[in-house]
């Protein structure tokens, strides 16, 4: 059988199989964009092979919703299963769910990207870790792997956010981290004490209820349960919350920890009390450090390639081009690099299968369209039909309602009313970027969890923006906003 | 999401002068950090929503109606009328260099004042001597 990529030149590479690369590998594919598709693993799936530790995911995907499962609408309803143009590809998380949870088990996601990959023709070169890069001087990139070398225009790196990270706490090395906890009976009867109160420290509060003798949560911010109520980490939260709220025996603490201690049989924990001030002093049996994930970038530093976050995640442009390196593009997960307007405090959903698959499709055209004049072929509208168009992206458009104020639908103006359908583009980037006149329309959510459709028109190359009314149903197709976006476009 | 800026980092800036450690290291795990390429806009003039940015490191212009009044630097902040008022900004603000910034969404920023007064008094000051300037240029 012929190698599956193997090394040399080729228009683009991708790195990682997890469901970024997987997402990004199809939509280039679609596009007619040849690409080689590299992963350190052996299968498809990257992180949900072997996490969330304790084997459920957090995000739904609902087996039976308001629209039928081959269709473009319900993958609002399916946050996990990847995108494709041909029905029978959609909605393969589902299909692999028992549905004793609205949420998937971690192989059930594990079968349904493996499902993916194979009926959507999705070709990896597995076993292949990507080591070095560089830029030679006709601009192109060259990926040093344990394979070989790939040349390419453009390298999309899909990587995940996934390499686990300490804090540089004093003695914090000594601390398994989230990834390395173990079987929950290892923790009978002894008083485990978890660094870090935010999603994956819960998630481990909440794995060992039913074992550990008791569960200390410590670090600096207090749980924002205003926010989390908002989101969909808050499963994890819950029982954890409520069991430290009724004093049963969890202990959620906002302290800054010094240093860690290794004790005889287990861990000292010398801290500094934050919203109650006081040194806080802390024995227990077993700690872990759930401190979070970082992007394993390697040398991509040597390249220009800026992060935040202390290192952890690249900082991208509004099309995940990494800042200070051309043609270094990033998918999945680390496309949280490039959080949008923040609207209302709210960031794109980027760091979640749901939002990053549209960031995949968004990225593929823009690579197309940049580096090789692909465009794809998109709707015309006669006058009159925009308003109508607009107003069922709203209310069931997928990728608005998954990426809110990230994505928006732009649909150019022409003479007479008539419109040419603009695909999905970055919000920030149709208000900052001149162009001729367009409207965006987007969905919105502000702080308060209510959610409005958003209008962006731009005339004469300024950008004006029109907020609507939420409406409890969220009915944006009906009468009402059909006249309002009517209204919208004559002005 | 990522934690934001390093403690080392805030604990530098006049802003946060007065807190202790511990405290600088809670705002370093509340609130993240972004960078933005030079010739980006930040801060939108005439758009909703926007939120409290303090800069960490890079110079920002701040521009009405296409015209520059004046530049800001590391530590320095804005965005912060907008944000108490739930107004629109009445300026842009545009990176002049790679810009990297502390975002405090507006929704937090009256929570964080009152649980740091020592901040709010020095953001208070700033606000009353940017007042002042532009009192003179009347
Ligand atoms: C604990 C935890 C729980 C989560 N739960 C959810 C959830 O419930 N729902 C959700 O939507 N998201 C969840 N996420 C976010 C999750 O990381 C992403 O949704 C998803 O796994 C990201 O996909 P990805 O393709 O970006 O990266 P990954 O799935 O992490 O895949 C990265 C890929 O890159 C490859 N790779 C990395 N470095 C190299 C190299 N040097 N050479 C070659 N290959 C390389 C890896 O081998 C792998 O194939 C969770 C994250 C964490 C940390």
């Amino acid at each position: 059988m012929a190698l599956t990529h193997p090394s040399g030149e080729y228009p683009v590479v991708v790195v990682g199989s997890g469901p970024g690369g997987l997402q990004v590998s199809y939509c280039l594919s679609r596009l007619g964009i040849e690409h080689a598709v590299l992963s350190a693993d052996d299968a498809p799936g990257g992180m949900f092979r072997s996490l969330p530790i304790f084997g459920r995911l957090l995000s739904w995907s609902k087996p039976d919703a308001p629209f039928e499962r081959g269709a473009r609408e319900y993958e609002w309803f399916d946050h996990n299963s990847l995108l494709a143009d041909d029905p029978e590809l959609r909605g393969l998380v589902p299909a692999e769910m028992n549905r004793d949870f609205a949420v998937p088990s971690r192989p059930e996601m594990e079968r349904g990207l493996a499902a993916f990959a194979e009926r959507a023709d999705v070709h990896v070169r597995y076993g292949c870790r990507w080591e070095t890069t560089r830029r030679d001087e006709d601009g192109s990139l060259v990926l040093g792997t344990s394979e070989g070398e790939y040349r390419c225009r453009a390298a999309v790196f899909a990587l995940g956010v996934t390499d686990p990270w300490k804090s540089d706490i004093p003695g914090v090395e000594d601390v398994p981290h989230y990834v390395e906890t173990l079987e929950p009976r290892a923790y009978e009867g002894r008083r485990v004490l978890v660094i870090g109160k935010r999603n994956s420290g819960f998630e481990i509060a909440d794995g060992l209820l039913p074992w550990a003798r008791q569960v200390v949560l410590v670090s600096p911010r207090p749980v924002q349960t205003s926010v989390i109520a908002l989101s969909s980490v808050r499963v994890r939260y819950m029982q954890p919350l409520e069991d430290a709220g009724l004093g049963g025996g969890t202990l959620a603490l906002d302290a800054a920890i010094e240093r860690v201690e290794r004790t005889a049989d287990g861990f000292r924990i010398h801290a500094h009390g934050t919203t109650r001030p006081g040194e806080v002093e802390l024995e227990a049996d077993a700690a872990l450090a759930a401190t979070g994930f970082a992007t394993p970038i390697r040398d991509l530093g040597n390249l220009g390639v800026q992060t935040v976050a202390q290192g952890r995640i690249p900082a991208l442009t509004p099309f995940w081009e990494a800042v200070g390196a051309p043609g270094v593009y990033f998918a999945g997960n680390a496309t949280q690099g490039a959080p949008g307007l923040r609207r209302h405090g709210v960031g794109a959903s980027s760091p979640a299968v749901h939002g990053f698959r549209y960031n995949a499709r968004v990225l593929a055209e823009a690579i197309a369209e940049r580096h090789f004049g692909v465009v794809p072929e998109r709707a015309t509208f006669a006058p009159g039909e925009v308003a109508r168009f607009l107003a069922h992206e709203l209310a069931h458009g997928p990728e608005l309602w998954a990426q809110k104020a990230y994505l928006a639908r732009v649909v150019a103006l022409e003479e007479g009313g008539a419109g040419r359908d603009a695909g999905v583009q970055p919000l920030s980037h149709f208000v900052d970027a001149a162009g001729p006149d367009a409207v965006a329309a987007t969905i919105e959510m502000n702080a308060a969890g209510s959610i409005y459709p958003v209008v962006y028109a731009r005339r004469g190359g300024a950008v004006t923006e029109h907020v609507l009314e939420p409406e409890p149903q969220h009915a944006y197709h009906g009468p009402g906003y059909l006249a309002e976006l009517e209204g919208l476009l004559r002005s | 999401m990522g934690n934001g800026a390093d403690t080392e980092t805030l604990g530098r800036l006049a802003l946060f002068a007065d807190l202790s450690r511990p405290q600088v290291e809670a705002i370093a795990h509340t609130f993240e950090e972004e960078m933005f390429p030079e010739g980006q806009r930040v801060l939108r003039q005439g758009f909703s929503g926007s939120n409290l940015y303090v800069i960490l490191d890079g110079e920002a212009a701040v521009v009405i109606d296409g015209k520059e009044r004046t530049r800001l630097g590391r530590g320095e902040f804005f965005g912060e009328a907008s944000t108490l008022l739930g107004t629109a900004p009445t300026a842009d603000v545009v990176a002049t260099t790679a810009l990297r910034c502390l975002v405090v969404p507006a929704s937090e920023l009256e929570g964080f004042l009152m649980a740091y007064p020592a901040v709010a008094i020095r953001m208070l000051k700033e606000a009353v001597r940017r007042l002042a300037t532009t009192l003179q240029w009347l």
